[in-house]
């Protein structure tokens, strides 16, 4: 085997709120291999490389580059080491050239004149070496997507690159253009430079790397050669669930439909379609769940329904009325409740009182009014009783939201959105990073309240035990399509689960039956 | 002199002071940062260079000093907006109160006055340059000839912020500042460092604009003596988004309308309409280029979606 170039032994990393987001990781990389790193959205793949990139500090292990210990505080060290990095979200500036944003920071001069011919000179040399095919002298600003992704790799390269880490550089690229990075990567690792490829599409792991470390809840649960392995073992890897934890439940006994989704598309702002054709319906006491590796749509589905985004085309019918044209106030009122996944934008006006946020949506109520004064008493009394019956801990109600801890800032915000009287949840993530309590509290409220018939729920989440034991329905998303339902999600194995949500399975419109 | 090469002269002459200023929140523009002081860098420029020139009797020492002296207000303006994290157009605008007031108070405490240092300080000028041949044209040499030598210093910067920008190094790590900061701390640049440097400069290119009107254009200072031509500066860099050549066209335009003005005085006009007649041009050129660029902005869009469809 060829020389080691980066060893990481034992990394931990525990953020400041507890949350641990390594624990004990080691990866070693070889001079050019290309290295999978893979797992599920929040398993610490991303968190790893910012460590190596000296983005993230860390608390446990150490690093070695060629073979000696290394202290990396930031990018710029790690730059120094040979170490570069290509982000999810381009470092570029859009009105200058491709050659500029190159050779920035590092600009060939004469005195102090940019010497603009040696930069393009450089540039061009390199694109043309490791066939990258951009054109030095182009703006930014007219570059695709995929040609500003080469453009970072030409940074990195412009500094002596030895090691390359790739954070999910497919996610923005289509099968072609897919394709074309590939061939470069390769060309990439010919010339003895070893990359790290962060990524969960497993077709295209197989096809690219060499060697798969395989990250679940920030522990590594497999280092595999990716030539022994096959797509159905790294996902028995990936997807699992360490504790099961289960919430007792009857068997919902579904009425008439509520709400209705038919043939959604949608195109998100880089013209992708991430919602492709999608249809299905939830039913009056049913909770209805999504499942799916983030980023496949349902996250954006979620945004359909309630308003926040708008529909290319089809239809979404909420209690018998189409919810196109109207706005979210009225959408609401047809008998919504949302349950955001960023509860800090969408949730909650972090300034404002506990008793202003619970309140945002029903002051205009006839119920806390006398005259066109508002009824203190009243609004006090409902307030106070909401605080009691979610156990919000906090001072009194006049408390501002931002002094509360996380899990109690969604007590706020599902206190509001479980007694706005609507009778369909959409929740979206709706226990992220918060406690175990808080978390246990919301589950429990949503199959209580579709077993009494009060509300039905369209649960988004990436949690696995949230997703099983919650749901009744369980639906798969896989590049923006339903591939799957179940119509038991308790009774759904959790690896058969992994492979439809990896795209290793897909079921055909016979086995999933009816959607609607 | 004719008529229209009398104007044209006093374009140029009017227009000075703009054109120094406008290319100084040029290059604040292009590092991202609004300069809104530009007003107080000027004025400070031009008190403490009649002070020191009229003490020492030398016009170079005086020049020096004030130039300093507005490099020294925009360090000052840097320290509290970028380390003391104060907000930058806050800062900008107690700083134009600070020096309109501050230049009084300097004034009254060496010469005893408070409106003007004129009579009392004999401070120094800078000369009038008659260009050899040019000045015998008829018209052009009217017209281009006999102005003071910094007229002649800032069409000489203008190219010279246009260089710097756009040819060195240190141009284009202003821009890629301006335009993403995060791209360059992300390759070793420091922005506050960038921004502090730009904003030296730019106190630098202001001052010229101050000295010229209390040690050129006028031969003493008087209090808020720039009238609001650091703001009119501002507007027309910003209307040429703040392309150097783009800004110092715009500010000539200015100072014609200030030239205008002043001409038709002669026709016995309310002088209060005249005064407010730039500032009023200067309004209509903004919402007439605001307009346009809109349509523009608005006709882009529209083929972007149609791109999409086809894309589609």
């Amino acid at each position: 085997m060829s020389k080691e170039v980066l060893r990481m032994d034992g990394i931990t990393k525990i953020y400041s709120n507890g949350f641990t987001a390594n624990h004990d990781v080691n990866l070693v990389l070889h001079e050019g291999e290309i290295l999978a790193l893979v797992g599920e959205n929040g398993a610490g793949k991303t968190t790893l490389m910012k460590i190596l990139f000296g983005m993230e500090s860390h608390q446990g292990g150490h690093i070695e580059v060629n073979g000696t210990t290394v202290k990396i505080n930031s990018p710029l060290d790690a730059i120094a080491l040979g170490i570069g990095m290509v982000h999810q979200h381009f470092m570029q500036v859009p009105s200058a050239t491709v050659a500029e944003n190159v050779t920035l920071g590092i600009e060939p001069r004469q005195g102090s004149v940019y010497d603009k011919k040696e930069a393009i000179k450089r540039t061009q040399e390199l694109s043309d070496r490791y066939q990258l095919m951009v054109k030095a002298t182009d703006r930014i600003n007219d570059l695709s997507v995929a040609q500003r992704q080469k453009v970072e790799i030409l940074k990195a390269l412009a500094r002596n690159c030895r090691i390359l880490i790739l954070d999910e550089p497919t996610a923005v690229l289509t099968p072609q253009e897919t394709e074309e990075l590939f061939v470069q990567l390769k060309n990439l690792k010919e010339s003895g430079i070893s990359i790290i490829f962060i990524s969960h599409k497993l077709h295209e792991v197989m096809q690219l790397s060499d060697n798969i470390v395989v990250l679940r809840a920030g522990k590594v649960t497999g280092t595999l050669v990716t030539k022994d392995v096959n797509p159905a073992q790294i996902s028995r890897l990936m997807v699992g669930r360490d504790v099961v934890m289960s919430i007792e439940k009857d068997d919902p006994k579904p009425e008439d439909t509520i709400l209705q989704v038919r043939n959604l598309v949608y195109y998100n702002d880089e013209n992708v379609k991430v919602v492709d054709n999608v249809s299905f319906g939830i039913r009056k006491g049913e909770v209805v769940g999504i499942a799916g590796v983030e980023g496949n749509g349902q996250n954006e589905i979620a945004e359909l329904i309630t308003g926040l985004v708008k529909a290319d085309s089809g239809e979404i019918i909420l209690n018998g009325k189409s919810t196109a044209g109207l706005e979210i106030r009225d959408i609401r009122d047809l008998g919504l409740a949302y349950i955001s996944e960023d509860r800090m934008r969408y949730g909650v006006a972090a300034n404002l009182s506990i008793r202003e946020n619970i309140m945002a949506d029903r002051l205009d109520r006839k119920e806390f009014r006398t005259g066109f004064l508002y009824n203190s008493k009243k609004i006090n009394s409902h307030v106070d009783s909401l605080i009691r019956e979610f156990e919000i801990a906090c001072d009194d109600q006049t408390q501002p939201v931002r002094m509360l801890s996380g899990g109690n800032i969604q007590k706020v915000v599902v206190a509001r959105e479980f007694s706005s009287g609507a009778n369909l949840i959409v929740a979206n993530q709706p226990t992220r990073g918060i406690d175990v309590g808080t978390s246990e509290l919301i589950r429990k409220t949503l199959v209580r309240k579709s077993r009494n018939k009060e509300a039905s729920t369209l649960l988004v989440s990436s949690d696995l035990n949230e997703i099983l034991e919650v749901s009744d329905r369980l639906l798969v998303m896989k590049n923006g399509q339903i591939v799957a339902q179940f119509a038991k999600a308790q009774a759904v194995d959790e690896f058969e689960l992994g492979e439809y949500m990896l795209g290793i399975k897909r079921m055909t419109a016979e086995e999933m039956g009816d959607l609607l | 002199m004719s008529t229209l090469s009398n104007i044209l002269f006093m374009t140029i002459r009017l227009s000075t002071p703009i054109v120094l200023a406008a290319l100084a929140c040029s290059i604040t523009k292009k590092a991202g940062l609004l300069n809104m002081g530009a007003e107080a860098l000027m004025l400070m420029a031009a008190l403490i260079g009649v002070l020191v020139s009229a003490w020492t009797q030398s016009l170079i020492i005086g020049l020096v000093a004030g130039l300093a002296s507005s490099i020294l207000i925009t360090l000052i303006i840097c320290y509290v907006s970028f380390d003391l994290k104060c907000d930058l157009n806050l800062t900008n605008i107690s700083m134009n109160n600070a020096v309109i007031g501050g230049t009084v108070f300097i004034m009254y405490l060496v010469t005893g006055q408070k409106s003007v240092t004129a009579g009392i300080l004999n401070s120094k000028t800078m000369p009038t340059v008659n260009i050899p041949i040019i000045k015998d044209i008829p018209f052009i040499g009217e017209v281009i000839s006999g102005h003071n030598v910094m007229t002649y210093i800032a069409i000489v910067m203008i190219v010279a912020v246009w260089f710097l920008l756009y040819k060195t190094v240190l141009g284009l790590r202003i821009r890629c500042v301006g335009e993403n900061p995060m791209a360059a701390e992300s390759v070793g640049i420091s922005s506050k460092k960038i921004w502090y440097i730009s904003y030296a400069l730019s106190g630098l290119v202001a001052g010229m604009g101050g000295v010229f009107l209390s040690m050129g254009y006028l031969s003493w200072f008087a209090r808020d003596m720039m009238g609001g031509r650091g703001f009119m500066a501002m507007a027309a860099m910003n209307i040429a988004n703040g392309e150097p050549v783009g800004s110092a066209v715009n500010a000539l335009l200015f100072g014609l309308a200030q030239a205008f003005g002043t001409f038709i005085q002669r026709f016995n006009i309310n002088a209060d309409l005249i005064l407010a007649f730039p500032y009023m041009f200067a309004v209509l050129l903004i919402s007439v280029l605001t307009f346009i660029r809109q349509r523009q902005e608005k006709q882009h869009r529209l083929n972007m979606i149609k791109a999409r469809e086809q894309k589609v």
